[in-house]
């Protein structure tokens, strides 16, 4: 212990300066990040005229009627029932998919594997503008226009190449003999998938998850697109608000305050795989 | 660790296949069709041939809109990458603190990008603005809805604020990789904390490095919702990026042909660049897997 203790005591206290700016850096980051946020939670406790009036750093009459005004209508609840069940659905069918594809991936070559993997990545790079318009013509001509799924299914263009990036990553972790020793002992294929396999990348499935479900809760172009009235996502509609209306700030500021927590929710729950899902990343 | 050679594997890949083929190809090959016809009205089209892309290529319009967008995300890489490194370094190494910068880190990626955009537009406004209203009591003129420089620099400014922290979390990912012996030989040899970075930890995050790069690079050269928020590609068309140029054309005037020429072209333009990273980056892989 004091072997170990010397050194470390040695080097910490060289290191002290440097742990210092570190720490400054640090804070002058969070505060950068954080200063906007701030600014955007208080509007949203402050009624309309209090913002347009007076300026202040704390609301002088704390009002939650931006958040009832949002929370009693139906035109704006229903836009986050509607982004929670594409998301939802989306983050489904992209796993779904997603996990037999990176296993192939991870553990077989086959003819042209290289080039399917690199195709499959462009469509992570293909731009949502360039399809807004082809998807519209495709989902009216089949009547999906203006449904959950559409929108998830539209999603899956970016979300399926990253869902197999990361996954396959992860699976390249586990050690091959597993899969041998499984097949070895009699197990099926699909038994050895979904009983074996699955739950030892439970946390690369749970990354994964994570990182469809962000992607296709921020996105707005191609749902906004997709939708007119029974799925419109709650992003759309507070664009159109903005646009719209005599601009209500206090309700738009609650509305984004409002999308905001589920993500904070989702990013605790993971913050010690996050980093990692990208890292084991294949290239 | 050697794959093997198993043709059925095609077989697990077919979903993917076929869900990207809906939700890709056959809308690739309506662009591919309309950028060659033009229409008049209700469904009558006919062919044009190379017409339009040959009038896209001598119109300003589009060049314009390249320039601006290969400025765009040069400086926002030039400054994140940098950025995301000198913060990834500055993070606390574990405990509670290192959780906590984690979790508030995070969050500007799990915004909505029109949420973005509203926090900004919000923020930098002079009469409610915190940002605006504290530069316009220091004198300093400032509207980014009216003076083009003013409006680039809250673009940008609201880049770095969204993506700096994804760029920060992989260079951390990467750090955490390096096993402590390297440290402790460093020490030894006395290295110059310049060394250790230039020597050790740059190496070790090559990979997750390129990663940043490419994914800031195709997310920067595709971005549309937070400068249209913001700005609505304004004050005249100083934001105007190659999206939302294209969104003005194919949604707002509806002019099909060009549009989709448009569309084309701008995919090719992002496909050949990560083309070449993802070249340089399997390259780099298999140097690696040598040693």
């Amino acid at each position: 212990m004091s072997e170990n203790g010397h050194p470390t005591k040695k080097s910490g206290s060289t290191l002290m300066p440097r742990a210092r700016i570190g720490a400054l850096v640090m804070t002058l980051y969070l505060v950068f990040l954080l200063v906007p946020i701030y600014w955007l939670i208080i509007m949203s406790f402050k009624s309309n005229s209090e913002i347009l009036s007076t300026f202040t750093l704390f609301p002088d009459n704390l009002t939650l009627k931006n958040y009832s005004t949002i929370l009693t209508d139906p035109s704006w609840y229903m836009g986050y029932v509607n982004s929670f069940i594409y998301v939802s659905l989306n983050t489904v069918i992209s796993l779904l998919v997603a996990l037999p594809a990176a296993y192939a991936f991870s553990r077989y070559r086959f003819f042209g594997d290289n080039h399917l993997f690199f195709w499959l990545l462009t469509n992570r790079m293909a731009p949502p503008a360039v399809f807004a318009l082809p998807f519209f013509q495709l989902y009216s001509s089949v009547s999906l226009f203006d449904t959950h799924i559409a929108v998830a299914l539209a999603h899956c263009l970016f979300n399926v190449p990253l869902a197999v990036w990361i996954l396959e990553g992860f699976m390249r972790g586990v050690p091959r003999e597993i899969d041998e020793t499984a097949f070895i002992d009699g197990y099926g294929f699909t038994r050895f998938f979904t009983k074996i396999f699955i739950p030892m990348i439970a946390p690369g499935i749970g990354v994964t998850a994570f990182f469809c479900f962000m992607f296709s809760w921020v996105e707005l172009l191609l749902s906004r697109t997709l939708t007119s009235v029974d799925a419109k996502p709650i992003t759309a509609i507070m664009t159109r608000t903005v646009s719209a209306s005599g601009l209500d700030w206090g309700v738009l500021a609650a509305a984004g305050v409002l999308t905001i927590i589920p993500g904070a929710i989702v990013i605790y729950f993971v913050r010690n795989h996050i980093a990692k899902g990208f890292a084991l990343g294949r290239v | 660790m050697e794959k093997t050679v198993n043709q059925r594997a095609w077989l697990l890949v077919l979903p993917v296949l076929v869900l990207v083929a809906f939700s890709s190809i056959i809308p690739m090959m309506t662009v591919v069709n309309y950028s060659f016809q033009d229409s008049f009205g209700e469904n009558i089209f006919f062919w044009v041939g190379l017409e339009w892309y040959q009038e896209l290529l001598r119109s300003e319009r589009l060049w314009d809109a390249l320039g601006r967008q290969l400025l765009f995300s040069f400086i926002i890489l030039m400054i994140e990458i940098p950025l995301g490194i000198l913060v990834a370094l500055s993070m606390p190494k574990k405990g509670l603190s290192a959780s906590v910068c984690l979790v508030l880190m995070s969050l500007p990626l799990l915004i909505p990008y029109n949420v973005v955009g509203t926090i900004w537009q919000v923020f930098g406004r002079a009469d409610i603005g915190l940002l605006g209203r504290t530069l316009s009591d220091l004198g300093i003129s400032y509207n980014y809805s009216q003076n083009a420089f003013d409006a680039w620099v809250t673009v940008i400014i609201m880049d770095v604020w969204h993506w700096t922290s994804l760029v920060a979390l992989l260079a951390y990912a990467g750090l955490s990789s390096i096993p402590k012996a390297y440290y402790q030989a460093a020490m030894i040899d006395q290295a110059s904390r310049w060394n250790v970075f230039r020597y050790i930890e740059l190496p070790k995050m090559r990979g997750v490095l390129m990663i940043a790069i490419l994914l800031r690079f195709m997310d920067s050269f595709m971005i549309y919702t937070e400068p249209f928020v913001l700005t609505g590609g304004g004050p005249g068309n100083a934001t105007t990026f190659l999206s939302i140029d294209l969104v003005k054309m194919a949604l707002g005037q509806f002019d099909l042909g060009p549009a989709a020429a448009f569309s084309l072209m701008y995919f090719l333009v992002i496909l050949l660049i990560s083309y070449v990273f993802y070249t340089v980056m399997i390259t780099i892989d298999k140097d690696e897997a040598k040693q």
